[in-house]
């Protein structure tokens, strides 16, 4: 410990950061540079694992001639879409919910928490069973309620399956968006919704006015956080499709993975990752237009 | 009155719709996993069991390396979790106490990076992995899930750590503690329900972690329990072992129901610091 003496406080603020930036650059900065060098190479099983520069040969195929990607992208903005606009809905009258004080909250928010806390590919395959064509109980409630006529094979045909998935992905993540939205319920001042009431304001004019102003940044990374996550959806996908029937359900992930390593393509999986990196960058800068006049909570 | 009896009807009824919501999947796996095999496959499903068979949680660990899968699974969550935590609170005092330029654009950096999807890594991780001969080995996952928790965990414990009053290591200063001194003896003790937060979140992202564990883990003794259960198809598509993969999934959730219902406001004030504080 004397040694350490000698260093000044800049040396050994550096000192200390030196592992958590050689954890980050080991698996994060150091894969997204070769990513980029890699997506100019042909190197895969065919190539016998040499690497050949081929310029903008990738990027070409994948943004002119490369179908499969087109019908991911589409998949995946739809999911994205759909499951990120049920997901902001349903956390938000969730957080309304457990915002008010009756008994058994605790209960209530712990099993609200619970389909987040589980691994998505193993509660993936709980729905798998769940929306089994013959033995599924999905089937059987709508059957008995006289919903369906007949059993469907949910995740065997378009666009059922890619429905399912969706609605696999509310139950899995309606938990975060209402967590983050109960924390942010949880920091508006009471006192403004006392003073409201006396200048005769009703329910719905409070939420109008106080909750949903209020809550506008939270909203803004909740919505940042999930589209990101949705965008990038992988394991739910994988266990209950692998991207069929027919890759209607495949997303940009399943692809670049499926793709990759089915041949071992390794330059043409890196060109993708670039053009995934690059689609994410464009909804991170859109999503955070939505802050500009974003109101500073304390 | 009566208008307030309708109220809390409403709420009661409200709550108990979204706790089924929540739980109902849950319950379904208890139920298929303790059904008699027969009665697994029949129509209209059957919603009560004829009686408790537990036979389903016999062969998970008979015919499968289940047992292997999970002793994968806690080794690689634990040191997965320390290693990121070890880096992290280094990086997070340097962050939140020692002054250097650039600290802030540091941190946004971390947080910037850590939003983009995972896949776009795994091919050059792949190369790296299969060069180092270490296909199937527990580090080649311990070292990229604390690597990828890094940025979470040094957000959230630099906004704790500036919540620690610095009079306190001004007194120790004065006692004669070394910087490191202070550190490990003053702000980690003070830290620790900041550090347990941090730590329940690393481990459960850990645990659930599942496309790195697919790429890397290529044999089924190696695998980690999502992957492993994941991949308990039978030999075709026919002979899917439903009562096991039920059976493997209420064994692998029911610790984390236990540390969810224990943790849940941690996990709640965790989740939710770096965003709404920050």
């Amino acid at each position: 410990m004397k040694r350490r003496k000698g260093l000044t406080d800049t040396q050994f603020a550096y000192l200390l950061l030196l592992p958590a930036i050689f954890l980050f650059g080991l698996v994060i900065l150091y894969p997204v540079a070769r990513n980029v060098y890699l997506s100019f190479q042909e190197k895969s099983i065919a190539t016998g694992m040499v690497e050949r520069f081929v310029g903008l040969k990738h990027y070409v195929k994948i943004l002119t001639t490369d179908l499969r990607f087109r019908q991911a992208l589409g998949n995946t903005v739809y999911f994205t879409v759909v499951s990120v606009a049920i997901e902001f809905i349903l956390g938000l009258s969730f957080a309304l919910l457990l915002n008010l004080s009756f008994r058994g909250r605790n209960f209530a928010r712990a099993s609200v928490i619970l389909p987040w806390a589980l691994p998505t590919a193993v509660m993936a395959m709980a729905w798998r069973w769940i929306y089994h064509d013959v033995y599924g109980v999905a089937n059987d409630v709508l059957l008995r309620l006289g919903i369906l006529k007949e059993a469907v094979a949910w995740l065997g045909q378009h666009p059922l399956a890619m429905h399912a998935a969706i609605f696999s992905d509310a139950w899995k993540t309606t938990s975060f968006m209402a967590l983050m939205f109960l924390a942010g319920l949880q920091s508006i001042p009471q006192d403004l919704y006392a003073a409201a009431s006396i200048d005769g304001a009703g329910i719905w004019g409070r939420f109008r006015h106080i909750t949903l102003p209020l809550l506008r940044p939270v909203m803004v990374l909740a919505l940042l956080f999930r589209s990101l996550q949705a965008f990038a959806v992988f394991d739910l996908i994988w266990v209950l499709t692998q991207g069929g029937p027919g890759g209607t359900t495949e997303t940009l992930s399943v692809y670049l993975y499926s793709y990759t390593f089915r041949y071992l393509n390794l330059g043409y999986g890196s060109a993708l990752s670039m053009v995934i990196f690059g689609l994410t960058l464009v909804i991170i800068f859109v999503i955070l237009l939505f802050r500009k006049e974003e109101v500073e909570l304390g | 009155m009566r208008q307030k009896r309708l109220v809390s009807f409403l709420v009661a009824l409200g709550v108990g719709i979204v706790v089924f919501f929540s739980l109902a999947p849950f319950l379904w796996q208890i139920i298929t996993s303790v059904k008699p095999a027969n009665e697994i496959f029949s129509r209209p499903v059957r919603y009560i069991p004829s009686h408790i068979d537990l036979s389903a949680y016999v062969k998970i660990f008979s015919r499968h390396p289940f047992a292997r899968q999970i002793a994968n699974s806690i080794v690689i969550s634990c040191a997965g979790t320390f290693l990121c935590l070890a880096a992290s609170s280094l990086a997070s005092y340097a962050l939140s106490r020692l002054r250097i330029r650039g600290g802030r654009g540091f941190l946004f950096f971390l947080l910037f990076l850590s939003l983009f999807p995972p896949v776009v890594l795994i091919v050059p991780l792949y190369e790296m992995v299969s060069a180092f001969g270490l296909m199937n080995n527990w580090l080649a996952l311990i070292v990229p899930y604390a690597a990828l928790n890094v940025p979470f965990a040094t957000w959230v414990l630099t906004s704790f750590f500036r919540q620690i009053p610095e009079a306190l290591e001004d007194a120790a200063r004065v006692d004669g503690l070394s910087r490191l001194g202070i550190l490990l003896r003053i702000i980690l003790p003070l830290s620790a329900p900041a550090l347990a937060t941090t730590a329940i979140l690393v481990f459960i992202f850990c645990w659930n972690e599942f496309l790195f564990a697919l790429t890397f883990m290529t044999r089924a003794t190696s695998r980690t329990v999502p992957v492993g259960i994941a991949m308990l198809s039978g030999a075709s598509q026919y002979e899917i072992p439903w009562d096991q993969i039920s059976a493997a999934t209420v064994l692998t959730t029911l610790p984390l129901v236990v540390f969810v219902v224990l943790f849940q406001r941690r996990i709640v004030e965790g989740l939710t610091a770096g965003a709404v504080k920050g």
